[in-house]
């Protein structure tokens, strides 16, 4: 009987080290900050899916989704930039470089490296980031801010507005993570 | 022993299921929920006119819209009037959205010294998501003022006389990200006609379009369809054909058209220009979009 119950609890171990988190509401923050304007854009419902056993962890995020100050910044964003009506969606998708550095069951704050492919306007890119995880109370979130080149994902910038626009754009990620229960 | 097997059974499924874990894709674990949101259909037009008629694109709410639109003189004038440069007709106004589905705006036309105010109010917004509409109905409402002095001074002129109204049901869809094209059914009310053979009531219909030939510059064009037997002699359906190129804040629509009025009641019922006579102006609207909100 002693052996069934342990052979019980190892299943159990399994299942916890197996736990998946997730969100979808991420929050994602552009900042554009050009000599002649400051542009920035967040979205608030971002997917999200870490695994913990793996250390993967994917991102994605309507490009509609992202709400300007100016409604014609956002219709400019989605038409002449993004062509989110092409391409929908931006993703990522990649992996903890060191995942067993990050203890989820305990609470605590980890700094870590995050590689893995970033995608957007049709553009495959590898990007390695910091990231910090932090587990408080048992609640999982994430955070990460690094930037990027919109040359390096073929959005042009015209000569008119190249006051207007930065070339390098910061990224500002945030999640709160749920566990996710794997029997539904 | 049955409890011994469940328990093996249970620990062969949890070892396949993290297996399974480790090479799925992880995001298709929660459900894609694009269903439900609305996305709304943007930029079916550059601007909130195609060249004359009103687009189904209406300003987002606390923006303001600064319009200048401009016409030279005839094609026909030729080189004595240096092909139409001799001559402007102007009209100047300003558009602002309340909220994204209403707008209201006022201008002020040289052509017959004519003040003119609108309503435009969107009442279905074409969408995708969790509220699917295939198409963009706005309704439309416009008055205008002539205050050009009256040609008869000696006869009694009465201020209503020189009030004209205009509605429209704008009907639209971006059937793809180059294409949009609708249909503007108009009726414009004249209280007072030149001859009794003129129709106070004139009913039309007109159909506009856009080709999106780059991310900034679309080939855009008009004609306004006036059923017959409402208007005098000498007076032509408006067609209009032009690029709308649009630059950060500032969308310049350059074009040439049949029209010598810019607001409803002049282009659609009041056009003595020809194209096949060459009556045909060169003109641009500029618009430049503040926020003020």
């Amino acid at each position: 009987m002693k052996n069934l119950v342990i052979i019980a609890l190892m299943c159990f171990a399994q299942v916890i080290t197996a736990q998946k988190y997730f969100s979808k509401t991420g929050k994602i923050t552009f900042y554009s900050d050009a000599a002649g304007e400051k542009i920035q854009a967040s979205n608030t419902s971002a997917s999200t899916v870490l695994d913990a056993s793996t250390g993967s962890i994917e991102w994605a995020v309507l490009i509609q989704g992202f709400q300007f100050e100016k409604a014609l910044m956002k219709d400019h964003f989605n038409e002449n930039y993004m062509e989110s009506s092409i391409y929908p969606k931006a993703k990522f998708k990649g992996k903890i470089d060191n995942p067993s550095a990050v203890v989820f069951s305990k609470d605590g704050t980890y700094n870590v490296n995050v590689t893995g492919q970033l995608e957007m306007h049709g553009v495959t890119k590898t990007v390695s980031v910091p990231a910090t995880f932090t587990v408080k109370n048992g609640i999982v979130s994430a955070k990460a801010e690094f930037d990027i080149l919109l040359q390096d994902y073929n959005i042009d910038i015209p000569k008119v507005v190249e006051d207007n626009i930065a070339t390098k754009v910061k990224l500002d990620v945030f999640a709160e993570y749920k566990v996710m229960n794997t029997t539904t | 022993m049955n409890g011994l097997r469940i328990l093996a059974l249970m620990l062969f499924l949890s070892m396949t299921l993290s297996v399974v874990g480790q090479e799925e894709d992880l995001l298709s674990l929660i459900e894609e929920d694009s269903s439900e949101i609305t996305n709304y259909t943007s930029s079916s037009f550059k601007a909130t006119r195609v060249i004359n008629l009103h687009s189904l694109e209406n300003m987002a709410a606390g923006e303001l819209d600064i319009r200048i639109h401009h016409r030279f003189g005839f094609l026909s004038g030729g080189i004595y009037d240096l092909f139409g440069l001799d001559d402007a007709t102007i009209r100047l106004g300003a558009d602002y959205g309340i909220t994204d589905q209403l707008m209201i705006g006022v201008g002020r036309s040289s052509y017959e010294k004519t003040y003119d105010g609108f309503i435009k109010y969107k009442l279905l917004r074409q969408s995708t998501g969790a509220k699917k509409m295939p198409v963009t109905m706005a309704l439309f409402s416009s008055m205008a003022i002539k205050t050009l002095k009256p040609s008869d001074p000696t006869r009694e002129n009465y201020f209503s006389s020189n009030l004209y109204y205009a509605f429209q049901v704008i009907l639209g869809r971006k059937f793809s990200e180059a294409f949009t094209l609708q249909l503007s059914p108009s009726l414009v009310h004249r209280n007072l006609v030149e001859t009794a053979a003129e129709a106070n009531d004139v009913l039309a219909c007109g159909i506009a379009g856009r080709i999106k030939l780059s991310k900034r510059v679309s080939l855009n064009s008009e004609y306004i369809y006036v059923l017959p037997d409402q208007l005098a002699e000498g007076y032509y359906n408006s067609f209009s054909i032009g690029f709308d190129i649009e630059t950060g804040g500032h969308v310049f629509q350059l074009h040439f058209s049949n029209s010598t009025s810019m607001i409803e009641k002049g282009f659609i019922a009041e056009n003595v220009g020809r194209w096949a006579d060459g009556d045909v102006h060169f003109g641009f609207n500029i618009s430049r979009v503040f926020n003020v909100k």
